[in-house]
């Protein structure tokens, strides 16, 4: 037990301060209003669904509760089921194997939620693009708000990404 | 590599002496009209084509791992083998598992989508109360085409993809890649472009042992565990993107050598981080092993015995806390590890313990070898420009990633174009002994069972 806290000790802390949200990564406005993204910014609930990465973008999003970016510390946590989430965190070319696992898992959410794509096959499709097995970008299979590229996107850019997401849209006279 | 066309007797007979002399299959795949194995023999590969529209003879009583293999072939491209006639890639058939019957058994399905931070796949558990009778997997979901996909690109491009195959291992892929196109070219590689890529798959190597064993620990009960390997591996991952320009070391590896270098200043910071890296393991190896809560965990759970895994034909590192010593940077050591002499880890036990113990000797040994490979890089040039293979050239790379050995057949198209590309996980081997690991142990330890293996769906589902 004192090896163990002494390493706690020795280690300290060494969370860094999150990236301000972007509103380049925001794709769609004006589906909830402000003061719904206020209140889910605050304490959110994320249900990741891996709809055909190549896995490099489940290694970051892993990244984002070490200890350097703490994610869970801004009150937003991973959760084990679509039911009690607010957000969809989806990676990957949609395959066509996953494509219904994928519509149920957002059928499932309570209403309001918020999709957020992750890495360049999330957003366009990337290197594997469209074909026999592939629908391709995530918003081919259902609504998407905001979207991190990247390949794969940074743990801090994950987490403007997410953060951008569930933030007031900054202007809304563009809308 | 040797390669060649056989019928169908001969496609048996050369599995056939295959097995007896100890040998294994390293890859079975299908093509136009066509199906492909390579077959492991000593330290030779032989890669067999039989030419075929229908059906071929079975290979899975010889090598299980094949039964698979056979069935996603059938999936593409209609050449069947096997009585197992389900889908494996195609998933628009309703799939029969095999149902355990008597008193008290239930079934829980998994999957695809996992509770965790997880790739898709499913699992159906037979259990009674809590302890598992049977697990059966069914993968195939995130297959994307990648095959196929190959086929559209020139032979310069195609390597961001085979990195892309299972992103976890892209220096393995690209890697054995590379080494498919430059055998089909007969180029050899300059000698500062192997050494800097073995400093890349070593690193590789490490990032992905420490976050699996910040995972074993998190799912062992002990989530300090995780809170310090995960800052270890961000350490890592930084120095990785300083230094070679990305933190998972993502084309790096090129065929005609690597799009990286390295100067002395970069050379010292490396000599630097591994030496810090080797104190905080020591402690944190001293940590886990007296830790009484952690090993009631792992011990003897999830035991892959040696004689099942020899049976399985396992490779990788399950192989080796399983009693085989198998490496493919020690026999036949691919260049430059003839020169590096790299240890090889191996453990009896077959239990989760085991492959955590085998992670920890093999990041030692990999910053032993980071530091022979930073204290004597060749000078010389580190990419050379491939002549372009000839139509119908072919090569096969051969890489020990860090799960286990990675194969690339590659086959050259016309105009400089991929005709025809295959890249193979280890997880293909490996998947099928996490069904007999599981057997006998309690469902709430699969989760723990299951990150020992940590295999890899993406690189089986393509």
């Amino acid at each position: 037990m004192h090896k163990i806290l002494l390493k706690i000790a020795q280690v300290g802390i060494c969370t860094e301060k999150p990236r301000a949200p972007d509103e380049a990564l925001r794709v769609a406005s004006g589906r909830l209003n402000d003061e719904v993204l206020q209140l889910l910014g605050r304490a959110l609930a994320i249900r990741h669904v891996d709809a055909g990465s190549c896995n490099g973008c489940e290694l970051e999003i892993h990244g984002v509760n070490n200890p350097y970016y703490n994610l869970e510390g801004l009150g937003i946590k991973f959760v084990a089921g679509p039911r009690h989430a607010d957000m969809l965190l989806v990676t990957g070319p949609v395959t066509v194997n996953m494509e219904e696992a994928l519509r149920r898992t957002y059928d499932a959410m309570p209403e309001p939620k918020v999709v957020v794509a992750i890495g360049d096959c999330g957003c366009t499709g990337g290197i594997f693009g469209e074909n026999y097995a592939s629908c391709g970008r995530v918003s081919n299979v259902i609504p998407v708000d905001a979207q991190v590229p990247g390949c794969p996107p940074e743990p801090a850019a994950i987490i403007q990404g997410i953060l951008t997401a569930v933030s007031a849209v900054k202007d809304r006279g563009q809308d | 590599m040797k390669r060649l066309t056989v019928d169908a007797a001969g496609w048996r007979s050369a599995a056939v002496e295959t097995a007896r002399e100890g040998g294994r299959l390293g890859a079975l795949w299908g093509s136009e009209r066509a199906v492909h194995a390579l077959l492991v023999q000593h330290a030779e590969l032989l890669w067999l084509t039989l030419q075929t529209a229908d059906s071929y003879p079975d290979l899975s009583d010889l090598f299980p791992a094949a039964a698979r293999m056979q069935r996603a072939a059938a999936d593409l491209y209609g050449v069947r083998a096997g009585a197992d006639t389900r889908g494996w890639l195609r998933h628009d058939a309703p799939y029969p598992f095999v149902r355990v019957e008597g008193e008290g058994v239930h079934e829980i399905p998994v999957g695809p989508v996992h509770a965790g931070i997880i790739e898709p796949g499913h699992f159906r558990f037979s259990v009674v109360g809590e302890r598992v009778l049977r697990l059966e997997e069914r993968l195939g979901y995130k297959h994307k085409g990648i095959e196929k996909r190959f086929e559209e690109m020139s032979l310069e491009e195609g390597v961001r993809l085979a990195g892309r195959v299972s992103g976890d291992s892209t220096v393995a892929f690209a890697w054995a890649y590379s080494m498919a196109l430059e055998q089909a070219c007969g180029a050899p590689v300059p000698p500062r472009a192997l050494w800097l890529r073995a400093l890349l798959l070593e690193r590789e190597r490490v990032a992905n042992h420490l976050g699996d064993l910040g995972s074993l620990g998190n799912d062992g009960g002990l989530a300090f565990g995780l809170a310090q390997f995960s800052r270890l591996k961000e350490d890592w991952l930084r120095t990785s993107a300083r230094l070679f320009g990305h933190r998972y070391l993502m084309d790096r590896v090129v065929p005609g050598g690597v799009d990286c270098d390295l100067l002395r200043t970069g050379i010292d910071e490396l000599l630097g981080e591994a030496d810090a890296l080797e104190a905080e393991l020591r402690s944190m190896r001293a940590i886990y092993y007296d830790h009484p809560g952690l090993q009631d965990r792992c011990i003897n759970c999830g035991v892959l015995a040696p004689r099942t895994a020899a049976a399985l034909g396992v490779v990788g590192l399950a192989a080796r806390a399983s009693g085989i010593a198998m490496d493919a940077r020690v026999f036949p050591g691919f260049a430059p590890y003839g020169e590096l002499q790299p240890k090889l880890a191996c453990h009896r036990n077959g239990d989760v313990a085991s492959r955590i113990v085998v992670r920890f000797e093999e990041l030692f040994e990999s910053l032993g070898l980071a530091r022979r490979i930073l204290g004597g890089l060749p000078a010389a040039e580190t990419k050379i420009l491939l002549p372009q293979a000839a139509q119908g050239s072919c090569g096969v790379g051969w890489i020990e990633g860090w799960r286990g050995e990675v194969f690339v057949a590659l086959e050259a198209g016309a105009g400089g174009r991929v005709g025809r590309c295959h890249p193979h996980d280890p997880s293909w081997q490996n998947w099928p002994a996490l069904e007999h690991a599981v057997i006998g142990n309690i469902v709430p330890d699969f989760p723990l069972i299951n990150k020992s293996f940590n295999l890899s769906y993406a690189g089986v589902d393509l």
